[in-house]
């Protein structure tokens, strides 16, 4: 097979925290968002000096078939992914051919023809629906709600298994509203089982100091407990 | 052969011939279910362990030590009963006459004993010194038969911690065999056993056996003597749990009364009590809160067990351990698991009386195994950094099904194997002797065969090899000749009577050597192949130095370039070793285990060209060194599991640590993360994991106020230390370990 060489920022072996089971997680270069909560500034560069063609990452994955049982796999993070659709269809489709389960970690703001395709191959997508405000997005994502929205709208039809995340920050989506409009996009999208609010960190400040460039959320608090346990209550999944 | 005490049980072999394992076989009742059927503490329980707990941190406010019996010599009957509370108290038997008093055993040799009573400000009696005027110890017999080269390579700390001045251990004496049998029978079978061994031509090897013979009879009429110093008539067979349990306790308790042995392991009692447990609750003599209490009590006689050690002891083994290491779980030839009620009660120890780090309970993990029980060791594993896993589906298909774990990794069929423990040679400091042409720069000591110093801008793979190989011979050679002198001695004038009195006569022997410096040899060897290493030279044209330039793979990535050096590394030296033929026509095997030697050994060796500098410390056992690894904690359990059990029998142990995060989200999250993840690397073959669930801050913080964490317990090298019996040096060591980190 002729394959495509992707740019790769880091992989981790193991992982718990980004799709069901253990997780061979591969973080993926170059984002086209510049999200003000990002706690990976090291990926947005398009540019890696790790480069490895499909069969190579999914050769390494193997390795790891022992630990994943039945719920666990692979999951492309980053970065985005999207903007390494191709790679990522072939990694997926190679996974699919050795009984690996795919999970994609995405911002859903691409949908082209690659992109549908790559999804045809995703036995899950972990979506990231960072605010349910159009204003905050344009502010702080660099795009508007509707490129989520309508890749969510996407997967609903094509019946693709989402767990849907949002960063909670404290004083930009902390707070009932915005819960309440999260619940009516879970409502509408039976695609969605799952939901993952994860509390604002700000453990990235050493990454962008090392980078020399401002964290843009420094001054913003992380979340209490209490503040998140709140929040999940009041979820309808 | 028919007992009353036996109503009640399935009839078998096990009647007719010594066989504990097919009185399991027989009788046990597996079981599947989760852990909702277990009871808590009891008042009494509780009551019990509040005055363990008061004795504990006055024995640490004593300097680790609490009382010294310096005046009577240690063996079975020598002291009068002690206990902790008398009238509460369901299984009975204290090695003194007081809790955590601790005797003294001069068999193993004198020296020690002298320092260890003055490292704690006694003085050995002169009674005691009297007795041994004239009586050659172990430690006497080993020095009069040393060899110069043996002297240097022990100096040198190119071999060390060999057990040539205190109890070699490793050993473990069936112990269930007295509550199945009673000594009577026991005795009868060994005294059919000595006769036999007069029948055929007597030489060396059977007059020995039979003057073995008539000591292990001695000393089962002295186990009943003792027995009944506390009351209990042990002639026949147990007739109820709690007589299994003490019977069981009292064969273990008279061998750890005779030998100070480093590692005094139990076996695997859980599923046999289990069997005497199950008999009693059906005729409604026993309840499940009264059973928990009877494992309990027995728990709380093995956390205080003691042994009087010196400091330099305490830097190669530290945190005061006993290695009683109780093998629970594990499944069946038969395909039936092993896994009962009490293998979950053994386990609930940890709950009803707090985490501890002895017994060391070691779970024998087989994928196979009940999902509910292999969710139970994950909770127990996360809640209290207790417990260590072994691979079963590795192990049964060459021990069987009745095996046990000596000390940390040690597997042996219980009654049927035991060991001649040999500690560990020094890889890297090896390599380091190599490269220097018969030079330790360390101990500034010529050994070993002697060639030009290697030279070069840069450092030539292949020829590194060559010579490495010629030092690898060498040593090996050596450190078999060692041994063969040190167990020699050890059977001559320290002989296990009890133990091996509980074993069939006809024993099948290891001699089980070591590696310590594994991961720092793979990555110097790497660094050589695949980066450019530059020697750096003193003043007397000796290598001190390395300038290591270029990227190099790191044994704990997965990488095979690297890995599979140090695969090659134990194959290397297990087959050298093999080449010299052991007394008594044990068997050769290796283990790569450092214990907490790591930090002792890391300080006795220069800078490698891994870019490990001088004197610090290697990494425990088989590890990965301290965060060498880049792409996350499978990947380094990966590499580890590359090391052939094959060539390793005496075990490869690792140590993990992951913090709560890193695992999951909640609880149950991690729990099925943690049981996935040594499904996975069971599956790879791996052998053996101690994990910790824990943040480094913890530790961080208890380094700083050990008074807050009195009993933060954690898992080192094979096995569970109380954090705050480490010496500094050791706590930071542990502290700079590789902590598996979310992203």
């Amino acid at each position: 097979m002729n394959s495509v060489v992707g740019q790769v920022h880091s992989i981790q072996s193991l992982g718990t925290v980004d799709g069901p089971g253990l997780r061979f997680v591969v973080f993926l270069q170059g984002c086209n968002l510049r999200c003000g909560c990002c706690h990976n500034p090291d990926t947005w560069e398009m540019q890696s000096d790790k480069q490895f063609t499909a069969e190579e990452i999914v050769e390494k994955a193997l390795h790891y078939k022992e630990y994943f049982g039945e719920k666990g796999g692979i999951t492309l993070s980053g970065g985005e992914p999207l903007l390494q659709a191709e790679f990522c269809y072939e990694i997926f489709k190679l996974c699919h051919e050795n009984g690996i389960n795919t999970c994609l970690d995405t911002s859903g703001s691409i949908l082209n023809d690659k992109v549908k395709t790559l999804l045809t191959e995703a036995d899950r997508v972990l979506l990231d629906i960072k605010y349910t405000d159009n204003d905050l997005y344009i502010k702080n994502v660099g795009c508007s709600l509707e490129k989520p929205l309508e890749f969510l709208y996407y997967l609903n039809e094509q019946n693709i298994p989402v767990t849907l995340r949002q960063v909670i920050i404290p004083t930009l989506n902390d707070n009932e509203e915005n819960i309440q409009k999260l619940n009516e996009i879970i409502k509408n999208h039976s695609c969605i089982d799952k939901v993952e609010l994860l509390p604002f960190k700000k453990i990235c400040q050493t990454k962008y100091d090392n980078m020399q460039i401002p964290f843009p959320m420094a001054n913003i608090p992380v979340p209490t407990k209490d503040g998140m346990n709140m929040l999940n209550k009041l979820l309808i999944i | 052969m028919e007992h009353n005490n036996w109503n009640g049980f399935n009839k078998g072999v096990w009647q007719d011939e010594i066989n504990v394992r097919d009185f399991i076989q027989q009788n046990y009742k597996e079981y599947k279910g989760d852990d909702s059927f277990l009871a808590g503490a009891t008042p009494r329980t509780d009551a019990m362990m509040k005055k363990l707990n008061s004795l504990f941190a006055l024995e640490r406010q004593y300097g680790g030590v609490l009382d010294i019996d310096t005046t009577t010599v240690s063996s079975l009957t020598s002291y009068l009963p002690g206990y902790i509370d008398k009238a509460n108290e369901l299984i009975v038997g204290m090695q003194t006459n007081r809790p955590l008093k601790r005797g003294v055993n001069p068999f193993g040799g004198m020296r020690m004993v002298r320092q260890a009573c003055e490292a704690y400000g006694y003085k050995l009696s002169d009674k005691v010194e009297e007795e041994f005027k004239f009586r050659t110890t172990h430690n006497d017999g080993v020095f009069r038969a040393y060899t110069d080269e043996m002297r240097a390579a022990r100096k040198c700390h190119v071999i060390t911690g060999l057990p040539d001045a205190y109890g070699r251990g490793r050993i473990i004496g069936d112990y269930r065999r007295v509550a199945l049998y009673g000594v009577d029978r026991l005795i009868e079978e060994k005294k059919k056993d000595k006769a036999a061994c007069g029948l055929g031509d007597l030489q060396t090897n059977n007059i020995r056996l039979s003057e073995e013979l008539f000591q292990q009879i001695a000393f089962l009429g002295y186990l009943k003597e003792m027995a009944a110093m506390y009351g209990f008539d042990i002639s026949g067979p147990a007739k109820n749990a709690r007589e299994a349990i003490q019977w069981t306790y009292f064969a273990y308790l008279a061998a750890i009364k005779e030998q100070n042995g480093a590692a005094m392991s139990l076996g695997r009692v859980s599923t046999f009590f289990d069997i005497y447990i199950e008999r009693d609750i059906a005729r409604g003599v026993l309840t499940e809160e009264s059973a928990q209490e009877l494992m309990d009590d027995f728990v709380m006689k093995l956390r205080i067990a003691r042994h009087l050690r010196t400091p330099e002891y305490n830097e190669l083994f530290g945190g005061d351990p006993m290695w009683i290491t109780e093998a629970v779980g594990g499944m069946g030839e038969d395909g039936r698991t092993l896994v009962t009620k009490n293998s979950f009660r053994m386990l609930n120890t940890l709950y009803t009386l707090g985490s501890s780090p002895e017994p060391n309970l070691t779970i024998l993990w087989s994928t196979s195994l009940p999902e509910n029980f292999k969710r139970f060791c994950a909770k127990v594993s996360k809640d209290t950094d207790s417990i260590q896993y072994e691979n079963d589906d590795v192990m049964r298909p060459i021990y069987g099904d009745d095996y046990a774990i000596a000390c940390c990794v040690s597997a042996m069929k219980i009654g049927k194997q035991m060991q001649f423990f040999g500690a560990r040679c020094n890889l890297a400091k090896l390599l380091l002797i190599a490269i220097n042409g018969g030079y330790d720069t360390t101990s500034q000591m010529h050994i070993g065969p002697q060639m030009p110093v290697m030279d070069g801008e840069k450092l030539d793979f292949d020829e590194l090899m060559e010579r490495f190989q010629v030092y690898i011979e060498w040593l090996s050679h050596l450190y078999v000749n060692t041994m063969n002198v040190i167990h020699y001695m050890h059977d001559k004038y320290a002989y296990e009577k009890i133990q091996m009195a509980l074993h069939d006569t006809d024993v099948e022997r290891f001699m089980a050597f070591g590696i310590a410096g594994l991961s720092v040899v793979a990555d110097s060897l790497s660094a050589i192949k695949f980066a450019e290493v530059k020697p750096v030279k003193d003043e007397n044209g000796f290598i001190t130095e390395f300038k290591t330039v270029g990227e190099f793979p790191k044994y704990g990535n997965d990488d095979d370039r690297v890995d599979l050096i140090a695969k090659d590394m134990a194959h290397r030296v297990i087959t050298a070793l093999r080449q010299t033929p052991t007394y008594r026509n044990a068997i050769h095997t290796l283990s790569v285990l450092t214990i907490t030697s790591n930090v002792m050994y890391g300080k006795n060796t220069g800078a490698t060209p891994d870019g490990r500098k001088n004197a610090e410390p290697f990494a425990p056992g088989a590890n990965p060194m301290h965060n060498r690894e880049e792409n996350g904690a499978l990947a380094s359990l990966n590499s580890v599991a590359k090391i052939s059990y094959d060539d390793c029998r005496d075990g490869i142990s690792n140590t993990f640590s992951i913090t709560p995060e890193a695992l999951g989200r909640d609880d149950d999250e991690r729990v099925t993360n943690l049981v996935a993840i040594l499904d996975g690397y069971f599956a790879k073959k791996a052998h053996h994991i101690n994990v910790n669930v824990l943040n480094r801050e913890t530790l961080m913080d208890a380094y700083e106020n050990p008074e807050k964490y009195p009993n933060l317990t954690i898992r080192v090298s094979g096995y569970a230390v109380n954090f705050n019996k480490l010496s500094k040096a050791q706590q930071r060591e542990v502290i700079s370990r590789t902590f598996h980190e979310a992203m």
